[in-house]
């Protein structure tokens, strides 16, 4: 925790840790308390008075079938985003992984998206399967198949899917090449030596030296979909049709800005609190434990 | 990245047929990835009228200059220069702010002992869990209530705290050898004396790598700038681009637009690709 050599004086210390107590006083707690206690109120219709209702907030949200569907929403989303991030970027770094030259070379070039903002990258699939201008959905056409992601919620769904895995596979591919480059060649040669083959290799020793990254990897994509997808589902679809891709983290917003409705917004915000703080102590916790080499 | 007791390759990498099988591979999910990018730049470089009758051409044509210099100078609700401009500042902002407080913190944390630490180091760890996104209500009645909304103080501070930055920096003071503050104590060197001549030039190195990430995550912000720039003249390029489609069945002036995307993406993608080491190094300390 500190040093065994440390510096006197109590003053400097309470200066230099100030800022950022006083940044995270006023930006993050404060604001969390008020999400904390405004949940427990219904404003008036004309916002004048607040009345108490103390977890009456929680109990209709809980009720309310459109917040079930959107945690349906939401646990569907983030498991086909971690999915079409994860498979291809693996699949990419054991195939860079087996090759001696070049593969720094493709690395570079799949790290690009990664710094695209999910909102751009949001804009780019958007036209790419734009009704009326994609590319995409006019070959589509072209084959007979008509798709209309603003009319069908599953084409919603899979869109912005595709839109947020995308740079995410330049940040997992990043990873998993990194662990992979770690593994000591002579392990792997060891195996060949005792002939087994790629395939055998690859379940038997491979992944599972991997399960350290894939675990972290599963978490942090996990969290990505949940809070940092915002961007994608504003530009391509707002949450529509039918509420078909209102996540959780869209329905905080739509509920508190859009439809100013305070009390159930701070609910929401306080529910999502409890979602991160258990995948945080998740993280934390479990995984580092539980899975070793 | 081989080890040193290796056999020579050759064993287990691919050679022959496999090797252009695996090479191919890699060409092909490179070109699947970078598609969507080459579409916009594309797009950017062609009329509208070449767009709104599909399919549009996959190779760039000669519009590249008049479409980049009406976005910049015209835009649509406003020229993307300033919201260039908007998106530096706040980039930089919150990169050198979070930089500052938590180098400042973590040395008081790891070199200090003073009363109500351990509450204070908590306090800070708690941040690490909560995003922006779950808070954003209040956290906007706050910035409201502070006449904050469209400024850049409004747009930088409720993004610099949180603890990621002080645990990274937390983590490597950890690793710095005891002597050397032993020695700065011997010879009489006050506590900022020795940050500043020791410590701050030691981690020089960390600072740079999480400026890379930091510069990323400040660009790339869309939800907090979204909510408090009401005046187009402070949106910030991520989120203004949403405010240039039109509302209702109105063509997009898709060229103009994307031509903004492009421009919104170099930035970051510049800051990657030059710092690649740094990126990831960045990426997997923060991460840890």
């Amino acid at each position: 925790m500190e040093k065994r050599v440390t510096f006197k004086g109590w003053l400097l210390p309470l200066c230099l840790i100030a800022p950022q107590v006083l940044v995270s006083a006023i930006f993050f707690f404060y604001p969390a308390g008020q999400a904390i206690w405004q949940s427990l109120f219904i404003p008036d219709p004309f916002g004048l008075s607040m009345q108490y209702v103390g977890l009456g907030n929680f109990e209709y949200l809980l009720s309310d079938p459109y917040y079930r569907t959107s945690f349906l929403t939401t646990a569907v989303f983030s498991l086909l985003v971690t999915l079409c991030s994860m498979v291809p970027a693996l699949f990419l770094a054991v195939v860079a992984d087996r090759l001696i030259k070049g593969a720094g070379v493709y690395r570079t070039m799949l790290i690009w998206p990664y710094a695209v903002a999910p909102a751009i990258a949001g804009v780019l699939w958007l036209f790419m399967f734009n009704t009326r201008v994609g590319v995409v959905s006019w070959y589509l056409g072209q084959l007979g198949y008509d798709w209309n992601h603003v009319l069908n919620g599953s084409e919603a769904m899979g869109l912005v899917v595709v839109a947020s895995a995308w740079g995410r596979i330049s940040y997992n591919f990043l990873f998993f090449f990194a662990a992979l480059q770690a593994i000591p060649k002579s392990v792997i040669e060891a195996a060949a030596i005792d002939g087994a083959r790629f395939w055998k290799r690859f379940w038997t020793i491979v992944l599972p030296l991997l399960s350290p990254t894939t675990f972290f990897l599963l978490v942090v994509n996990i969290v990505y979909a949940f809070f940092e997808t915002f961007g994608v589902i504003h530009t391509i679809t707002s949450g529509g049709p039918q509420q078909s891709t209102t996540i959780l983290v869209y329905k905080v917003f739509s509920d508190g800005f859009v439809g100013q409705d305070l009390g159930s917004s701070a609910a929401q915000s306080v529910i999502l609190l409890v979602v991160v703080g258990a995948l945080t102590i998740f993280q934390f916790k479990f995984i580092e434990r539980r899975v070793h080499y | 990245m081989t080890h040193p007791n290796d056999p020579p390759p050759g064993m287990v990498e691919r050679r022959g047929l496999g090797l252009w099988v695996s090479h191919i591979i890699m060409i092909l999910g490179v070109l699947i990835v970078f598609f969507p990018i080459w579409l916009a730049f594309v797009a950017s470089t062609v009329t509208q009228a070449d767009i709104v009758s599909p399919p549009m051409p996959l190779w760039p044509g000669d519009q590249f200059y008049n479409n980049y210099r009406e976005a910049l100078l015209s835009g649509v609700n406003v020229p993307v220069a300033t919201m260039l401009l908007n998106s530096l500042i706040m980039a930089i902002g919150i990169a050198v702010g979070k930089i500052i407080i938590s180098l400042l913190s973590a040395f008081a944390i790891v070199y200090f002992r003073f009363p109500g630490k351990m509450i204070f180091f908590w306090l800070i760890f708690l941040t690490l869990m909560l995003p922006v996104e779950v808070r954003i209500v209040p956290t906007y009645e706050v910035i409201a209530g502070f006449g904050m909304l469209n400024s850049y103080g409004g747009l930088i501070l409720p993004l610099i705290a949180s603890a990621t930055a002080t645990f990274l920096f937390r983590q490597f003071y950890m690793t710095v050898p005891d002597e050397l503050a032993e020695a700065a104590r011997v010879d009489g060197a006050s506590p900022m004396r020795f940050f500043w001549d020791i410590l701050f030039p030691m981690s020089r190195t960390n600072i740079a790598a999480l400026f890379v990430i930091l510069f990323i995550y400040g660009w790339n912000q869309y939800l907090w700038p979204l909510l408090i720039t009401t005046d187009p003249k402070m949106n910030t390029i991520v989120m203004g681009i949403k405010q240039m489609f039109p509302s209702g069945d109105d063509w997009a002036n898709w060229p103009v637009i994307l031509a903004t995307s492009i421009l919104a993406m170099i930035p970051p993608i510049i800051v990657v690709i030059s710092m690649q080491k740094l990126f990831i190094r960045g990426l997997v300390d923060s991460e840890k």
